[in-house]
């Protein structure tokens, strides 16, 4: 029986010939953690043997979460780890100003290629299968033990093998596809198991659109969304790239626990309304007016993202009861942003614009929400309370979506109103 | 590990996120006792108030789905819960429990709010006291359940640090 993408790499990694459901231990390309999640993973470090010292070359820590420091607990937080990394002189520590969200940085930094292995105390580390990767989120006290010994068990997924052809629709993206897969599978429709995608919709779409489906792959309870690398990936790599890496493919009689497959012209502009992502509909149906509109996070806060909201709100202004936040994803978009002229197009339809921060994707800060507010945002949670208060809600979308909405003060399909 | 638990039930529903067991904006301490007294307290205000040392969770599926916060099974350790059992499991929150010692069940246990559990953990039963039925579970895999007897996975990683440091003196 022939191999999956995951059965491969991870069988690479462990030095042996694995299948799914085995339990195994594999050697650790990267290990991530945030400044939420590090804490935890440093007290868990320091309980080790005294002398312990952690495998640096591996570790990246990005603080993202809470910096700028929102207040006196976020900023002792960030606090430990900018000492943990002097402490044990690890170099991979981007600091405020330098860096940006951990899954756009990992990957805009060349940790992430095909065929590694990467693990991170953040759940949307599944982002890295759109470049051929292996990489799933961990816990803190897990991410200590890869630190210090370099290696983690991990059970061998099932993959689901998931085919989209044919041709999407104007103002439909990767976001769209991977909301709808989502809407038809169920939050745990892909749980424990990994989801490998096929088909020439895939093959045409651009990496940041990519880098959307394999975000998310955990809404539906996966364990990675891979995406087999093409030149795309190898183009990008180039100036970016740490290290030699070996693309991973799967085999043509590998074996796959399901067979989805999708029609592109079936996949509208996709909402999914609270409080699941998988509770979707047709961005056309759904008609709510909002109070807030939101563009940025790992899921579309990249360049690519920006550049659609900007297309849409060019020379025009938001509705005046809608504030809108834009909030590239690193440095890096941040300052081509402003090159493109798209900070200037946001500002002048009257956008809030901040440096990068996970911020209130999360319901952290900068945007949080009151009682009975909705916002429309291109982020990838839509649980209860997710953006701020119980009663608020928050309608995940396209950046498309989210900039037409902004303009109209509801939801609306961009295909109808612009 | 103890080999049988008793408590009484605090029942959650289906999709249980790690947003509402602790929700983002009291991430700013890894303290199991200081996250407990924020746990549920968007969905259920007065959790923090009934609960008591030893009550066991009983959820439906996707429980801990969502973020990795590892802050999640720690409030509920801090809250007391002695275990969770649900029809099944996210699997970061899975991994985090298994890693940090708190006891996860796999079943589809008839109970209700505030009824009385016995789990046995080595003969894998769940019994209600009220309704007298009792239900079976699969135990957690081999090398998991290895773990989880040596309380947690750093301890497991202090025995492969050790294995490595007498090696080197060799």
């Amino acid at each position: 029986m022939g191999k999956t993408i995951s059965e491969k790499i991870i069988g690479n990694k462990a030095g042996a010939t694995v299948e799914a459901g085995q339990i195994v231990e594999a050697n650790v390309d990267y290990v991530m953690v945030n400044d939420v999640t590090g804490l935890p993973a440093f007290e868990q470090f320091e309980k080790l043997p005294k002398g312990t010292m952690p495998l640096k070359e591996k570790i990246v820590l990005i603080p993202d979460h809470y910096v700028p420091n929102k207040d006196v607990a976020s900023a002792e937080q960030a606090k430990r780890m900018r000492e943990f990394a002097k402490k044990y002189e690890i170099k991979n520590y981007f600091e405020v100003g330098r860096g940006g969200v951990c899954h756009q940085l990992m990957i805009e930094k060349g940790f992430v290629a095909p065929g590694r292995l990467i693990v991170g105390a953040d759940s949307h580390t599944c982002s890295y299968g759109a470049l051929g990767a292996f990489s799933t989120g961990i816990g803190s006290t897990e991410a200590a033990a890869v630190m210090a010994i370099g290696k983690l068990w991990l059970k061998v997924p099932d993959s689901i093998k998931i085919t989209v052809n044919g041709k999407l629709d104007n103002y439909v993206y990767g976001k769209d596809i991977i909301l709808h897969v989502i809407g038809d599978i169920g939050v745990e429709g892909a749980l424990y198991k990994a989801m490998e995608y096929y088909g020439n919709t895939i093959e045409n779409l651009s990496l940041s659109d990519r880098i959307s489906i394999s975000n998310m792959a955990i809404e539906a309870g996966g364990k990675a969304g891979i995406i087999p690398p093409d030149d795309k990936v190898f183009e990008y790599l180039q100036e970016r790239i740490k290290g030699n890496y070996n693309p991973v493919y799967s085999d043509k009689d590998a074996y796959y626990i399901e067979d989805l497959k999708y029609d592109a012209a079936d996949i509208p502009p996709t909402v999914s309304k609270p409080f699941l992502p998988s509770n979707t509909a047709p961005a056309s149906e759904v008609d709510v007016k909002i109070d807030q509109a939101y563009l940025g996070s790992c899921t579309n806060g990249r360049i690519e993202d920006l550049r659609i909201a900007a297309e849409i709100l060019k020379g025009r202004k938001i509705n005046p009861e809608v504030r809108m936040l834009v909030v590239p994803a690193s440095k890096e978009v941040f300052n081509q942003a402003l090159k493109e002229g798209l900070i200037d197009i946001f500002e002048k339809a009257d956008c809030f614009v901040c440096g990068p921060t996970c911020g209130a994707c999360l319901g952290g800060y900068m945007g949080i929400l009151a009682d009975g507010e909705k916002c429309v945002a291109t982020t990838n949670r839509n649980f209860i309370g997710r953006m701020g208060h119980k009663n608020s809600e928050v309608y995940l979308a396209n950046p498309a979506v989210v900039a037409a909405s902004a303009l109209e003060g509801r939801i609306v399909d961009p295909r109808e109103v612009l | 590990m103890k080999e049988v638990l008793e408590g009484r039930v605090i029942k959650f529903g289906d999709n249980v996120d790690t947003d509402q067991i602790i929700p983002a904006e009291f991430l700013v301490t890894g303290d199991p006792k200081e996250l407990a007294k924020n746990a549920f307290v968007k969905v259920r205000p007065e959790f923090n108030s009934i609960v008591r040392d030893g009550d066991i969770i009983v959820a439906g599926r996707n429980f801990g789905c969502g973020s990795s916060r590892e802050h999640a099974p720690r409030a509920l350790m801090g809250a007391g819960i002695s275990c969770v059992i649900a029809k099944s499991f996210a699997r970061i929150f899975f991994r985090n429990s298994i890693n940090l010692g708190l006891t996860l069940i796999e079943c589809d246990v008839k109970a209700n709010e505030g009824d009385e559990l016995i789990v046995n953990l080595k003969g894998g039963t769940i019994k209600n006291k009220r309704s007298g039925e009792v239900f079976e579970f699969k135990p957690l895999p081999a090398f998991l359940l290895k773990i989880v007897e040596k309380g947690g996975l750093m301890e497991y990683v202090k025995e492969v640090l050790n294995e490595k440091n007498s090696g080197n003196a060799r």
